[in-house]
């Protein structure tokens, strides 16, 4: 094994040398490190303030050494609002399911997307609620077996997956609207750039910054933690596409390119 | 010279709250609070802080709740309805010690209710509100001068006990103008090492409410605040007496209420009849120790509230069965009238006179 | 001096400066030392395009600001002097505007009814909007106590907002105008 090869698996210096309590081959455990990475990356680890949602990732600030706190369900946009008016010059991240993020928290999403906050909001959707054992959740697929959709998702009686990226692109005021995945390691690094641009964008004070990670929660998909990964590629993606919705900050550096 | 200015509560509240420092006010409108929401999103500008209208109450005490662990001094307000609402994050700030104030301008319920001022929330102010067990300061203004003064004292207490505090009134303290003379400044400043404000050169803070692990450390935080709870109980004890030193007959009333069994003391005084009055002016920690006191010469106590008996619970629990407690009160947005209050009394007096002829 | 507690009711409808009168009551009782109460009526109420406002002005703290039965009742419109010539007090006063009551007219006989032309003689200062200021002209015509002339110059410079404040000349002759039509009816009685 090269030294290079070494270096490249070092753990970051914002991810706390701790044991982790989530499942095997769930996916909060990847995109921790990445923002880990990002913030080094970066260099603002310092500055930054994460709020964390009620949800499986409630105990994020256990794993990334920044300081953080912990909202009422669905109210973490609204916390990150108040935490980023009184620090203009920190950055805040709100870290939150889909549970929280589109169901309990939607009008929170919403409002905060609408006034531009200039924050980042990293969104895990895992098509279920991981937390309280895999309930449906309102990204949970058309067909989708849950606790509480035991014989699958049923549009006639509860609608379809919401797409949190085309809702909010509706809006004017984001700045950067992306969603990336983690089904293979190609997708990882797209995650990872995406999280970067996310957060630069808020640094240079661009405004609100959107992130929609597929992840996978084999545990409550009933399925073998190596299996996720495909699952996501497999039943998610048709669904919940790739794509970047919004880069204000890119169209922006396109459009004057043109114009000299 | 004093320099009286006529404001209406709901005003002379927000503009004390500026003075106070308040840089971070959410909240969502509601009537009968509507002028703070508008005063605080014309005036904030000048104080360069921060106002949002936030999509809902919910969202506006979150708001609250973010700035207050950043270190700011941070209020919302709110009426009846829309303090159900905020239970949710008063709950959270008091388990995860984060001062703020809070305001509820209240109106009558159950439910939407009506629009005119009524005193039905004080079982959900001062027994926590929200779930779990906890409590709040309680400060029962019954004047738009006291709004204010009540108002700027309302953000020290919060920042020495790391609490949220409630400012209680009723929609007509809320909606009447009177004359103010605008509080100073205290000049207190608290130091707050636990905001977040960024890891840097020290350990990460993290302000939560969630306690999981070990299993103790929940029972061992809920120790401590009651801890808090009862310090805060040996400090703070808030009332006004008028005319007690010789009554026969104790009237206890706070807010809008008391103002009018202050007039019925007069009046009954008048006549010949000893009354005095008992005015809390905080409501958690209720001033006990004080009314039992002030009632032990006395031969009844009458409970006056804009509603169906409230308050009156604890002044029985304060005075413990030592003499009889009466009720009388008008919900709904309705009043308590002056004309009522001396009808009880004069029947107290009567039926206490021809027992003693009987006897 | 022995002030006797007042309880006014102003009301009329929405852009006639009910709210500005009674404050304009209340600053001008407030310099004189005396505790003063101003509610408006809020809510659905006002949007209906009808407003009123309590006002209390007393030597005394005073109890509530919600006025049962009014020592003085201001009415500028026909529905006003309907809703509240019943809640004048035996022995009150009702000033009510006789240029827009044309069909609602005012019946008690145990209350002295003062009708005052308030939206003419604002009229013939070129503005309909300072029937206002007539009306209160006339009810410091009927009650000397409440303040002087100079009280009350004072206290419009106070309540009226800087952009109008250009109007108070034309403001003050109104209340002159209410105040002597007033006294002309006090004698003829």
């Amino acid at each position: 094994m090269s030294t290079q090869n070494l270096h490249m698996y070092r753990r970051p210096e914002a991810l706390l040398n701790v044991r982790t309590h989530y499942c095997a081959g769930c996916g909060h455990g990847i995109i921790h490190k990445l923002f880990a990475e990002a913030l080094g990356e970066l260099n603002i680890r310092e500055e930054t303030i994460v709020v964390a949602p009620v949800g499986c990732s409630v105990l994020l600030y256990n794993y990334i050494n920044v300081d953080g706190l912990e909202a009422a369900h669905g109210r973490t946009p609204a916390v990150a609002t108040g935490v980023k008016r009184a620090q203009p010059n920190r950055i805040v991240v709100s870290y939150q399911g889909d549970g929280d993020l589109l169901a309990i928290g939607t009008g929170e999403t919403l409002h905060a997307a609408n006034r531009g906050e200039n924050i980042t909001v990293i969104f895990v959707n895992n098509a279920n609620y991981g937390m309280t054992g895999g309930q449906m959740a309102p990204t949970t697929l058309v067909d989708q077996r849950t606790l509480t959709s035991p014989k699958g998702r049923n549009p006639q009686e509860t609608g379809y997956p919401i797409r949190a990226c085309e809702l909010l692109s509706t809006l004017e005021a984001p700045a950067y609207i992306e969603r990336v995945s983690l089904h293979n390691p190609g997708a990882v690094k797209k995650t990872k750039k995406a999280i970067v641009k996310a957060l630069q964008y808020q640094k240079e004070g661009r405004g609100y910054s959107f992130v929609e990670i597929l992840s996978m929660c084999p545990t409550n998909w009933g399925i073998e933690p190596a299996a996720g990964a495909d699952w996501i590629k497999t039943s998610m993606v048709p669904w919940f596409p790739h794509k970047v919705f919004r880069d204000r900050p890119a169209e922006a550096a396109a459009a004057g390119g043109k114009a000299s | 010279m004093t320099e009286y200015k006529l404001m209406k509560g709901n005003e002379a509240m927000a503009e004390a709250a500026l003075i106070a420092g308040c840089r971070y006010y959410y909240a969502y409108p509601i009537t009968p609070q509507n002028e703070v929401v508008a005063y605080m999103a014309k005036n904030m500008p000048r104080v360069n802080g921060t106002f949002i209208q936030a999509e809902s109450e919910l969202a506006a005490a979150s708001m609250v709740m973010g700035s207050a662990a950043s270190g700011g001094r941070a209020m919302t307000s709110s009426s009846s309805p829309g303090i159900t609402l905020k239970q949710e994050s008063i709950s959270y700030m008091a388990g995860a010690e984060l001062p703020c104030v809070i305001a509820n301008i209240m109106r009558g319920g159950p439910g939407l209710g009506g629009i005119a001022g009524a005193q039905g929330d004080y079982f959900q102010a001062t027994r926590g509100g929200g779930h779990g067990d906890y409590r709040t300061i309680v400060l029962a203004p019954d004047n738009a001068q006291e709004l204010a003064d009540f108002t700027v004292e309302a953000f020290d207490l919060a920042d020495e006990y790391r609490t949220p505090v409630i400012i209680l009134a009723d929609g007509y303290l809320g909606q009447m103008s009177e004359p103010v003379v605008l509080p100073k400044p205290t000049g207190k400043t608290f130091e707050k090492p636990w905001a977040v404000t960024g890891a840097k050169d020290r350990k990460q803070n993290i302000i939560v409410s969630l306690l999981l692990h070990p299993e103790n450390v929940l029972e061992l935080h809920n120790l401590h605040l009651q801890e808090k709870y009862e310090r805060i109980t040996q400090k703070i004890r808030r009332y006004e007496t008028y005319k007690t030193e010789d009554a026969d007959w104790l009237l206890a009333a706070y807010g809008t209420s008391a103002r009018i069994a202050q007039k019925a003391v007069d009046k009954l005084r008048e006549d010949g009849i000893k009354a005095g009055l008992f005015r809390p002016t905080c409501l958690w920690p209720f001033p006990d120790r004080e009314l039992a006191e002030c009632a032990s010469h006395c031969t009844r106590l009458l409970t006056v509230e804009m509603s169906h008996g409230q308050m009156v619970e604890d002044v029985k629990l304060a005075v413990n069965g030592a003499i009889e407690v009466d009720f009388y009160g008008r919900a709904g947005g309705a009043l308590p009238t002056v004309k009522d209050i001396i009808a009880r009394i004069k029947n107290y007096e009567h039926s206490e006179f021809t027992h003693v002829q009987a006897s | 001096m022995n002030y006797p507690t007042e309880e006014i009711i102003i009301a009329g409808f929405g852009g006639q400066g009910i709210l500005l009168a009674g404050r304009l009551l209340c600053v001008a009782a407030m310099r004189q030392g005396r505790q003063v109460s101003h509610i408006p009526s809020y809510g659905a109420e006002m949007r209906g395009g009808t407003a009123n406002c309590s006002v209390v002005l007393s030597a005394e703290r005073i109890a509530s600001p919600v006025i049962d039965m009014a020592t003085a009742v201001i009415a500028l419109n026909g529905p006003s002097v309907a809703k509240f010539e019943p809640r004048v007090r035996p022995g009150g006063i009702l000033i009510w505007n006789s240029s827009l009551c044309k069909k609602i007219l005012p019946e008690r006989t145990d209350i002295q009814s003062i009708a005052i032309p308030a939206t003419e003689l604002s009229l013939t200062e070129g503005t309909e909007r300072a029937a206002n200021m007539a009306a209160i002209g006339a009810l410091m015509a009927l009650k000397p106590k409440l303040m002087t002339e100079n009280h009350f110059s004072a206290a419009l410079d106070e309540v009226v907002s800087e952009r109008n404040r250009r109007y108070n000349p034309v403001n003050l002759r109104i209340m002159q105008a209410g105040y002597e039509a007033a006294l002309a009816i006090i004698k003829k009685n």
